[in-house]
């Protein structure tokens, strides 16, 4: 029998089709269309919240052996950010360069890297995984952000660290058409901030981090992709938000249209 | 309502062979989802490839590390071919991959902007699409399973039975002669059918598998699929290959469907009534 039934899932069939159909004919224009873009970012939240739930005892990346270490640690972006305070400071071999603490901290701080270096420090072998596919392992030295935090002592309200750097790459426009200045930053919460394999870097591979790698210091976060790993370190503001910072997406490349969370 | 079913008795009666509910709505559903995804996949997935066209095996790899596949552009006396090299082999693939016409201009990109998804290079984008599909893939993949598991259509219809292992040989020989089983026999899948769909559900599982070896954040959870899969990089390169022995099943299920009659087997897939093709005259 022929039934009202049939007809509904006729329908049904034909609905499906053509949804798919129309999705796949506009998929250009939905990849640009700002109101779809809520779809992505649902996305990426719900991988955010699996994989901070699959994380939550705090693992550890894999740490590699020293035979791992691949024969060249492939620089990216930035490879010299140039201009005359910054070549001063490759001349006079970092020893006037500070990264300063501030935000919603306690005691606000500015610490050479003759400073940095007499803390207490760790050594892993991990591996780097740029976005557009290519790793690389290295050997990083460096202090455990968590311990500078809270020799800083964080304000109840902070929830974010935000890392200003001394590059400017500004080559890539901001996603649709938006102005965002060309200056390197980004952004972790505190669940990373605060991981043991979290480091302000200042070696790789035994040596003082060369300049295309991010000389002085540089940003470890283990877990997540390359452009979180900023380098050319300035300044880490603690902050509630990051909302109102250049874009306001968190990082470089976040004001960029890449996810701020990559873990994946 | 009298003349439509007329009309369909008259067509079921007056064919030779009788019709039966060959695909049951949850395989019918997850069929045509899974298809989708699959497109999305391979489109996104071609164009996050193009970020860095260049697969490696091991633990690392970056460019000054020894590619067992690259696509690229190369200068040549004034003018640029697009060329693909796999192992020692060298390719010219001008036109295709490494150097393609995208709005009527010559371009520099792997794969061209009419397998990508978008068609216009951005990794950003290519990966919010990837990553979209890719857990509907997963949720839909897995709603497949756990009913195939619990119907025991898995265990009936798909996992090949003993005689099916036995008969490998006569099957492969009937599908190259372009023989399909009728009568009783077409009533259930061939062996090479149950192995082609057991081959597709291990390839899709190694697709998520190795897609989540490359995740950094997922590796901290599971780091043994680094093991298991030789490192990120050989992960990324297994993602590659059964990325393509999908594309073959799905280019050898499509003429299939095409050969034993393209109109019975979408709609079988569609409503799952199919028409059992009548038995051969000996």
């Amino acid at each position: 029998m022929t039934t009202a039934r049939d007809i509904t899932r006729r329908a049904a069939i034909l609905a499906g089709f053509g949804g798919a159909g129309a999705l796949i004919w506009n998929v250009n224009n939905l990849t640009l269309n700002p109101s779809f873009s809520r779809v992505f970012r649902a996305v990426e939240d719900w991988t955010r919240m699996s994989q901070r739930l699959l994380l939550r005892s705090g693992q550890l990346a894999r740490e590699y052996s020293v035979a791992d270490i691949s024969p060249i640690f492939k620089p990216n972006g930035t490879f010299n950010p140039g201009g005359e305070e910054y070549d001063t400071h490759v001349a006079q071999n970092f020893v006037n360069w500070r990264l300063k603490i501030g935000g919603l901290v306690q005691h606000p701080m500015s610490l050479s890297i003759a400073e940095l270096r007499q803390l207490p420090s760790r050594t892993q072998i991990t591996r780097h995984d740029c976005v557009e596919g290519w790793s690389a392992i290295g050997m990083w030295t460096g202090v455990q952000l968590g311990l500078l935090l809270k020799a800083a002592g964080l304000a109840g309200s902070a929830r974010y660290a935000v890392f200003h750097c001394a590059d400017n790459l500004s080559g890539e426009p901001a996603k649709g058409g938006e102005q965002s200045p060309g200056q390197y930053y980004e952004s972790i919460d505190l669940v990373d901030a605060f991981h043991p394999q979290t480091l302000i870097a200042y070696n790789l591979n035994g040596k003082p981090l060369g300049v295309p790698n991010g000389a002085p210091l540089r940003l470890r976060v283990e877990r997540q992709l390359g452009y979180k790993q900023a380098k050319y370190l300035q300044r880490i503001e603690i902050t509630d938000s990051f909302r109102k910072i250049a874009g306001g997406y968190g990082g470089y490349w976040e004001d960029r249209g890449y996810e701020w969370y990559a873990g994946i | 309502m009298l003349a439509r079913d007329f009309l369909r008795n008259k067509i079921l009666l007056a064919r030779p062979g009788e019709s039966l509910y060959r695909h049951r709505l949850p395989v019918r559903l997850t069929h045509w989802i899974n298809a989708l995804c699959i497109l999305f996949l391979l489109g996104s997935g071609l164009n996050i490839f193009n970020a860095h066209p260049r697969l490696y095996w091991g633990k690392y790899g970056a460019d000054a590390d020894r590619a067992f596949l690259s696509i690229g552009a190369v200068d040549r006396d004034g003018r640029t071919d697009g060329v693909t090299q796999v192992g020692p082999w060298r390719f010219n693939t001008t036109g295709f991959l490494g150097w393609s016409k995208r709005q009527g201009d010559d371009v520099a990109r792997g794969w061209p902007d009419w397998v990508t998804i978008p068609s216009f290079q951005d990794l950003a984008d290519a990966r919010h699409w990837h990553f979209l599909f890719a857990w509907l893939l997963v949720f839909n993949g897995l709603a497949y399973l756990s009913w195939s598991l619990f119907s025991r259509h898995l265990q009936k219809d798909i996992v090949p039975t003993a005689d099916d292992i036995h008969a490998i040989a006569r099957s492969l020989a009937d599908h190259i002669k372009l023989k399909h089983p009728t009568g009783e026999a077409a009533k259930r899948y061939n062996p090479l059918q149950r192995l082609a769909y057991l081959g597709i559900i291990v390839l899709i599982s190694l697709m998520v598998a190795t897609g989540l070896t490359m995740s950094p954040g997922f590796d901290a959870v599971c780091p043994w699929l680094l093991d298991l899969f030789g490192g990120r990089q050989s992960a990324r390169t297994i993602h590659f290959i059964s990325a393509s022995l999908i594309v073959l099943f799905a280019v050898i299920h499509l003429l299939e469907v095409v050969l034993a009659g393209p109109i019975n087997e979408v709609r079988s897939m569609l409503t799952g009534r199919y028409v059992v093709p009548k038995e051969h005259r000996q």
